[in-house]
């Protein structure tokens, strides 16, 4: 047993299109230890969405080995991988991805919907995890009634309902303004303060400067890897 | 679990208000439709069983007249073919057990200054046993009554209820058939309707030999309208049907290749003839009602197929936070169930208020049997779960990512 939440070897994604395959990633390998803060970086198409798909149990590689939590995750079915996307890694979307019918309890309370825990329990879980993100008076509230930033905080309550204790975000500030982001991003340091494993896609160095840990993507394969700047020098 | 799955197929389905009214009249028309047709061909199997039953079992009716021109002949007044002996000699056939000779004709009767044209039979004592019919209150005249002629009568309770009223006891009272006073011994059970129709308690009984002399006083001397016979069991009738044809044929000197004076007619065989169509009627009525609601199965399915495209990001979000194919197949099942069961409570109440309706308007006998209240029901959960269930296994099947980049 090692540390290592994540293991990656020798790992492949391509894509089939109608023009034929696309290969997307090419040979990705890395490790990233449990409590780790991780930027992932890269130009437009260089394949961190697709990465960070196959971390979050979303999408299966075309070829290589990726163990989470030392465990091969080719060898769940759909049901085991759908208890890790519940329990396990908590994922937040550029594009939030709340339901759009649903209140902010009910959508934050979902993934525990599916943890099938009781609905007396559900709900204050859900109320207390929205207070915290400062959400206390738009329980009821549809996520189109309440601003981008807020919606992001909704969807990170969401992601950690369940308590995991590996958070992928790809580009979660994509879509807010300076300020919003540095909200958003104060939210991601808390939680990796008290010991979650955080990786993070984005654009921009002043988001990426927040993590300990900085991995860039270029055409499908990492061309760099390296510990943050503060972080070399506080050592 | 399943209980928060079922209020949110509840809210999906307030998503699109007039889509799911629209998807759901469908299963309401088809529901009330088959209960609504159930109600009617059960109905009208049940009307024709109980005046099959109140009929009396294994008869023949032996009619005076040639089966192809009967009408014309009794008409024609040239109908009096049968008498008192012939009834005697069917009677002392092998397979026959009881028999009863019958005469019958319209009389008015008069009571207290109440009237009304009623028919009258004349017959003897027999004709209760076979036709299991018995006195409701008083007695059945005697074959003392018929051997002296007497003017006793039997009333239906038809009769009764036209001419007394509800708070008179006709028992011992005097009523004037044709002008001639009978006195009321009994009033018979109620029989209802038979199956062609006619209400059997519109009648009063008399002795046959008082109906001939004093009732109908034109006919013939002894001549009897039609006989009734009973053979001694189901498995007699057709060796009884000839032996009647032969025995009367002989009897009134017929030859050969020349048609009948009479007719016999197997009773029971009619009756099941006319069960079996009533059956059959039903039948078909339940089979056009239940392509209706085949139609509103399609709908449900149609809805849910669109359902489920509309709401593939939707299903990509919920895979995506840990929904297992189970879930998603659970969720759109139930939200097709749903929309059926409901449709289906709709349509069982619409139907038993058409079925009350016709009974109010048409006078129909109508039906309602829990069997077919459950019978609809669990074949709405079933058309819910059927038509559901391919949209709802496409919706489970979805790959996460591509269903959260779906468009
Ligand atoms: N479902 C798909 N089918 C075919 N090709 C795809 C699919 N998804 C992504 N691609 C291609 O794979 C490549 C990598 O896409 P990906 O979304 O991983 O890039 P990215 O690094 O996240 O870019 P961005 O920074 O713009 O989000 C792109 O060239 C894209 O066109
Ligand atoms: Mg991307």
């Amino acid at each position: 047993m090692t540390n290592n939440v994540i293991e990656i070897t020798g790992l492949y994604k391509d894509y089939d299109t109608p023009a034929g395959v696309f290969p997307v990633l090419k040979d990705v390998n890395l490790t990233i230890e449990a409590g780790d803060y991780v930027a992932i970086m890269g130009p437009s198409g260089s394949g961190k969405s697709t990465f960070m798909n196959i971390l979050g149990c979303l999408d299966r590689p075309t070829k290589g080995e990726y163990k989470l939590n030392n465990q091969s995750v080719k060898s769940l079915n759909n049901n085991q991988l759908a208890a890790l996307r519940n329990r396990t890694i908590g994922f937040v979307f550029q594009g939030f991805n709340l339901l759009a019918r649903s209140s902010l309890v009910d959508n934050v309370a979902l993934p525990l919907v599916y943890a099938k825990d009781q609905k007396e329990l559900r709900t204050k879980i859900a109320k207390n995890i929205l207070e915290r993100m400062g959400l206390g008076q738009y329980f009821e509230s549809r996520p189109n009634q309440i601003s981008g930033g807020q919606q992001q905080r909704v969807a990170i309550a969401r992601a950690l309902v369940n308590q995991p204790r590996i958070i992928l975000a790809d580009e979660p500030t994509g879509n807010l303004d300076s300020k919003t982001s540095d909200e958003i991003m104060k939210i991601f340091d808390e939680l990796n303060q008290i010991g979650n494993t955080i990786i993070i896609v984005t654009h921009e160095n002043a988001i990426a400067d927040h993590a300990r840990r900085q991995i860039r993507f270029l055409d499908g394969k990492i061309v760099e890897d390296h510990r943050n700047k503060k972080e070399l020098e506080k050592a | 679990m399943f209980f928060s799955m079922l209020s949110e197929a509840w809210h999906a389905m307030g998503a699109n208000r007039l889509r799911t009214f629209l998807t759901m009249l469908g299963m309401v028309i088809g529901v009330g439709a088959v209960v609504l047709m159930m109600a009617i061909g059960e109905g009208a199997q049940q009307s024709i069983k109980r005046s099959i039953d109140s009929m009396g079992s294994n008869l023949f009716v032996i009619l005076s007249g040639s089966s192809s021109t009967s009408g014309s002949r009794s008409a024609s007044g040239n109908s009096s073919a049968l008498n008192m002996n012939d009834a005697t000699a069917i009677g002392d056939l092998d397979d026959i057990g009881a028999f009863a000779p019958i005469s019958v004709g319209n009389a008015q009767i008069i009571y207290a200054g109440n009237n009304s044209n009623t028919p009258i039979v004349g017959t003897t004592p027999s004709y209760f046993s076979i036709r299991r019919w018995d006195v409701e209150s008083g007695e059945l005249f005697s074959d003392a009554d018929v051997r002296s002629a007497n003017r006793v009568a039997l009333v239906g309770k038809t009769v009764v209820e036209n001419l007394f009223g509800d708070d008179i006891d006709p028992i011992g009272k005097t009523i004037r058939i044709k002008k001639s006073p009978f006195l009321i011994v009994g009033v018979l059970e109620g029989k209802g309707q038979s199956f062609d129709g006619r209400d059997q308690d519109d009648t009063i009984i008399v002795p046959i030999t008082t109906a001939q002399r004093k009732l109908f006083g034109n006919q013939i001397p002894g001549s009897v309208r039609m006989i009734m016979a009973q053979a001694k069991s189901e498995k007699y009738m057709g060796v009884a049907e000839d032996g009647i044809n032969d025995l009367i044929r002989q009897r009134h000197n017929i030859r050969e290749n020349t048609e009948s004076d009479f007719s016999v007619r197997n009773l029971t065989a009619m009756a099941k003839t006319a069960s079996d169509t009533a059956k059959t009627m039903s039948m078909l009525l339940g089979a056009i009602a239940s392509i209706s609601l085949l139609v509103g199965g399609i709908g449900i399915m149609n809805i849910m197929l669109v359902s489920v495209t509309e709401r593939t990001r939707e299903i990509g979000i919920r895979m995506a936070i840990g929904a297992r194919e189970k879930d998603i197949l659970l969720q759109f099942l139930l939200e097709a169930c749903v929309i059926s069961i409901v449709g289906c409570v709709i349509g069982v109440g619409l139907g038993l208020g058409g079925a009350l309706l016709v009974k109010k308007m048409v006078g129909a006998e109508i039906l309602i049997s829990m069997q077919s209240i459950v019978l609809a029901f669990s074949v709405a959960a079933s058309i819910g779960v059927f038509f559901g269930y391919y949209p709802a296994s496409k919706a489970a099947k979805l790959r996460p990512i591509e269903a959260l980049r779906y468009q």
